[in-house]
């Protein structure tokens, strides 16, 4: 067995504990309903809740033994009920985490077995960003917890590398003269970065439509059995979270776009010239400028500014996917 | 802050508004409408709308051909679409990115962006010239908030040290007397934020203007070179020029550039990918007006720099060298011709034209085979794009080729109309097949046609066995150059760093006020408060105020 062969065994297996996880962490938000439900049915329930909240507070500030008293407002419109530790959500995580080593197992060998960086084609690019997904996903579940976001990104990682391994996967070839750069590096690899953080306000930005629903008090979510989202933070915490998300991968994007232009310059000799990848790179960072924009503009705060980072990210994965695949252009390098 | 009228910001929001008359009064006069417009186009919402607007405005340049990055794509669309196509050429659907509908989004969003930094870039002056703002009077009623009793001390020592933390961390401060006997400290920081985004906007009108000036006085022109040519920066010697709207071609860079040799390396080992090429390199020699001459390479990804243009290496193909003799054997044409490679595997198509010293005119269309395969149906076909076994093909014409009327014609393109073809497709006689080095009579005793060998130290092959035969080298290169000059290029790359710091600076920076209170209690007790208010995202602060707290009482010396 060559080490490309291995590369995509150790694949196949990540995707493997993908799945496993997936379905662990969508055990999790059945759990969660289900404890939403029993809250609901003891009358006290909502005090020790709210009580619950302040014990954590206080508790923090007691933690660190100051005599300080930490007055911050919750933020939550309405009661969020606090998620129970679960060994479910433990078992989910180590299987992500072990995919994980699996998933940077197979783009370390993929390189090894290239002699170059592993993303200079579609196979390898969605490998790579995936794994980008991935990582920073659990680095930021260090920091926050982002735990009921693990059935959107182990699925949304599962759709994307399935379709990676089934449909684009080619062998290894050298990379031709356009691609000999050290641009590749640097530009492929941001770009995968942003797509990235991308993905997780994605993510973010349909649970806060979704939340948002929920604390209107609409009738037709409850029909929906989404209980779990009681357990969540609320819409305006999950659209600073998504706002902090896209500005990295605006800054990221930004970055994508510029090295771009630059290897542009190098390699086909004028730095931009509308090439439709070039166009479509240029459309998703008017999206999330618009988007960046509407955050500050009075009447488009909360939904409507969720929806332009959905658009925006959709935009993301047309330029990936159909883009690349279907439109003419210079940037021939999915290899396919 | 000066931000648009419709700038969400709970400081903004806080002060006292003016009454919008603008909007209330019926009649608003001359000015009050230029005003009330104006207001509307530097507003948030504007801004917003037209970057929607232009996202939208994008998306068709894509779906179309445009004439810019693919004009032959624009061709193949008007004989696609016959009906179609006049119609989106009306509304500037193959020019999208120059069109009037596009440039005026751009434009109108460009005034609203300027309309808008203009006054924000006054106010900031302002407010780092200003002090920071009085301290509230309750400051238990900010979200971010710590208070605080000391067992001793005094209010005025707090505050203080206070004043020397705060100092210490990069606030800009300020000290009160508060009217309950209280003092304290005003502070603000983060003034860099709205620098950074004044920075970004101002830098994407630089931007504009540097992409604008060097599409203006630029060029850009295309040259295809053979081994052995030369090329002289001169208008006449292009293939094609394309000079910006201010460009003055007397300023052309006086050198010229010939091509020593061109070389390709073919992947040899890994059978995934046989025979594909993994490097290009263009040996060139330059040489000034003065006569200073160098050797240079010209890669893919490595233009040459020289005289202020720039020099890339785009395309590249074999150019066979035809010799065409009358009866009597007096050469009447001789030259290498690019032939345009049509696959991977470098099968070429390529077309001769010889005018004069033939009884008649005289076209073919070529192909050349780099390792030729005879398939089954008789056709020929390359299977390695090396000179491993070259054969060229003709198809051969006679009659007018339509070039003494004066009109420029592609010399990639022949035009039969007025020709009739002697040998090859219909008319039953075999084209004509030719190796390196071999020649062949030409129909109706025209003549002799020579297919040279570019290798000066081969044998003759005309009388060897042609199987074991080395013919490397046998089929000169041609490679094709862009040539450019775009003196704003070093200025967008400027304003392109200039725009990745404003917005770092302008999203990751916080900006934001602190206070810093001490109230003597009668007891003998100091109540010392310590708030914050942020002012546009800022994750950070109500960790930020417990800091500063926690280092405040590490100050005053008191313990953890
Ligand atoms: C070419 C057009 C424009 C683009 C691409 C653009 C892009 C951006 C980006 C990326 C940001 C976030 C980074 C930063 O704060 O510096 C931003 C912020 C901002 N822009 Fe623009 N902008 C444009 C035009 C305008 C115009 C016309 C206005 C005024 C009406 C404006 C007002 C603002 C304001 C007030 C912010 C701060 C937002 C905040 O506080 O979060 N921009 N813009």
């Amino acid at each position: 067995m060559d080490l490309n062969e291995l590369s995509v065994l150790a694949l196949w297996s990540a995707m493997a504990m993908y799945v496993l996880a997936f379905i662990a962490f969508a055990l999790d938000l059945a759990r969660r309903s289900a404890d939403v439900t029993a809250a609901a049915n003891t009358p006290a329930s909502k005090d020790t809740s709210a009580s619950s909240l302040a014990t954590a507070q206080t508790g923090s500030a007691a933690g660190s033994g100051r005599p300080v008293t930490t007055l911050s407002r919750p933020g939550t419109a309405s009661p969020q009920i606090p998620a129970r530790r679960s060994p479910v959500l433990r078992v989910a995580l180590a299987l992500t985490a072990l995919g994980l080593l699996l998933h940077l197992a197979a783009v370390v060998t993929r390189g090894v077995a290239a002699g170059r960086v592993p993303w200079a084609n579609m196979y390898e690019f969605a490998m790579t960003g995936t794994l980008m997904i991935m990582a920073i996903y659990l680095v930021v579940l260090l920091r926050m917890d982002l735990r009921f976001l693990g059935t959107f990104i182990t699925g949304l990682v599962l759709i994307l590398l399935g379709i990676a391994a089934v449909d684009f996967y080619v062998a290894i070839i050298p990379l031709p003269p356009a691609l000999q750069s050290a641009w590749l590096v640097v530009h492929v690899f941001v770009a995968s970065a942003a797509t990235a953080f991308f993905a997780f306000g994605f993510a973010l930005s349909v649970l806060q439509l979704v939340q948002n629903r929920r604390q209107a008090g609409t009738g037709d979510l409850k029909k929906l059995k989404l209980k779990f989202l009681a357990t969540l933070p609320s819409a305006e915490d999950l659209e600073n979270l998504a706002y902090r998300t896209n500005i990295v991968g605006f800054i990221l994007w930004t970055f994508t776009l510029i090295a771009g232009a630059i290897w542009a310059e190098r390699s086909w000799g004028r730095y931009w010239g509308w090439d439709t990848k070039e166009v479509w790179t240029f459309i998703i960072w008017v999206i999330y400028a618009g988007y960046i924009h509407a955050r500050a503009t009075r009447g488009w705060r909360g939904s409507r500014s969720a929806w332009l980072a959905i658009i925006g990210f959709s935009a993301v994965m047309f330029n990936f996917s159909v883009v690349n695949l279907f439109f003419k252009g210079l940037h021939a390098y999915s290899g396919l | 802050m000066s931000r648009p009228s419709d700038y969400v910001d709970a400081a903004t929001a806080q002060q006292p508004k003016k009454p919008d008359t603008a909007i209330i009064q019926p009649k608003l006069g001359f000015t009050g409408t230029v005003r009330f417009i104006w207001r509307q186009v530097t507003s948030m919402r504007t801004a917003l709308l037209l970057l929607l607007l232009l996202a939208i405005a994008s998306i068709p340049g894509s779906l179309v051909p445009q004439r810019s990055s693919d004009p032959n794509g624009v061709i193949q669309y008007f004989t696609d679409n016959p009906d179609l196509a006049p119609v989106l050429d009306n509304i500037q659907m193959f020019d999208v990115y120059g069109s009037v509908w596009f440039s005026s989004i751009y434009l109108l969003l460009f005034i609203s962006l300027i309309g808008c930094v203009i006054p924000r870039t006054k106010h900031h002056y302002q407010a780092m010239r200003a002090k920071p703002p009085r301290t509230p009077a309750r400051l238990e009623r900010l979200t971010a908030h710590t208070d605080i009793t000391l067992e001793g001390g005094n209010a005025g020592t707090a505050i203080e040290s206070a004043h020397a933390l705060l100092k210490k961390s990069g606030y800009r401060t300020e000290l009160y007397q508060g009217r309950n006997g209280d003092v304290s400290v005003s502070a603000e920081r983060g003034y860099l934020r709205e620098t950074g985004n004044l920075l970004f906007h101002t830098s994407l009108v630089g931007m504009l203007i540097a992409v604008a000036v060097g599409g203006g006085v630029g060029y850009a022109g295309q040259r295809v070179i053979v081994e052995g040519q030369t090329f002289v920066n001169t208008l006449l010697d292009y293939s094609s020029f394309n000079p910006g709207r201010f460009y003055n071609p007397d300023n052309l860079p006086p050198y010229s550039l010939s091509l020593e040799s061109f070389d390709v390396t073919h992947e040899q080992k890994n059978l995934d990918a046989y025979g594909m090429p993994i490097d290009y390199a263009a040996t060139v020699t330059t040489r000034t007006q003065d006569g200073v001459t160098e050797k240079r390479t010209v890669k893919v990804n490595d233009p040459l720099r020289f005289e202020g243009t720039d020099v890339y290496l785009l395309g590249n193909g074999y150019a066979p060298t035809i010799t065409v003799r009358d009866p009597n054997g007096a050469v009447v044409f001789t030259d290498s011709i690019p032939f345009l490679p049509q696959d991977g595997n470098l099968t070429s198509l390529g077309i001769v034209k010889v005018p004069d010293g033939l009884e008649k005119q005289l076209g073919m269309i070529g192909f050349l085979y780099p390792t030729a395969f005879e398939m089954e149906t008789g056709a020929y076909t390359s299977t390695h794009p090396d000179l491993i076994f070259p054969l060229l093909t003709l198809n051969v014409f006679s009659g007018d080729l339509g070039i003494d009327e004066g009109v420029p014609k592609s010399v990639y393109a022949l035009d039969t109309d007025k020709m009739k073809q002697l040998l090859g497709g219909d008319t039953g006689r075999d084209s004509i097949e030719l190796m390196p080095g071999q020649s062949q009579e030409l129909p109706d005793g025209l003549g002799t046609i020579t297919f040279e060998n570019a290798n000066p130290d081969a044998p003759n092959t005309a009388d060897r066995d042609v199987t074991t035969t080395d013919f490397s080298g046998s089929v000169a290169r041609f490679a094709s150059f862009d040539v450019q000059q775009d003196p704003a290029q070093g200025w967008a790359l400027v304003f392109s760093i200039l725009i990745m710091i404003g917005l770092l600076t302008s999203l990751f920076i916080p900006r934001r006020r602190v206070w810093i209170k001490a109230t003597d209690n009668p007891d003998g007790t100091v109540r010392v408060q310590y708030a914050g208010l942020a002012r546009g995202e800022d994750p950070g602060l109500a960790e930020a105020i417990d800091a500063i707290a926690s280092r405040h009482r590490d100050a005053l010396g008191l313990q953890r």
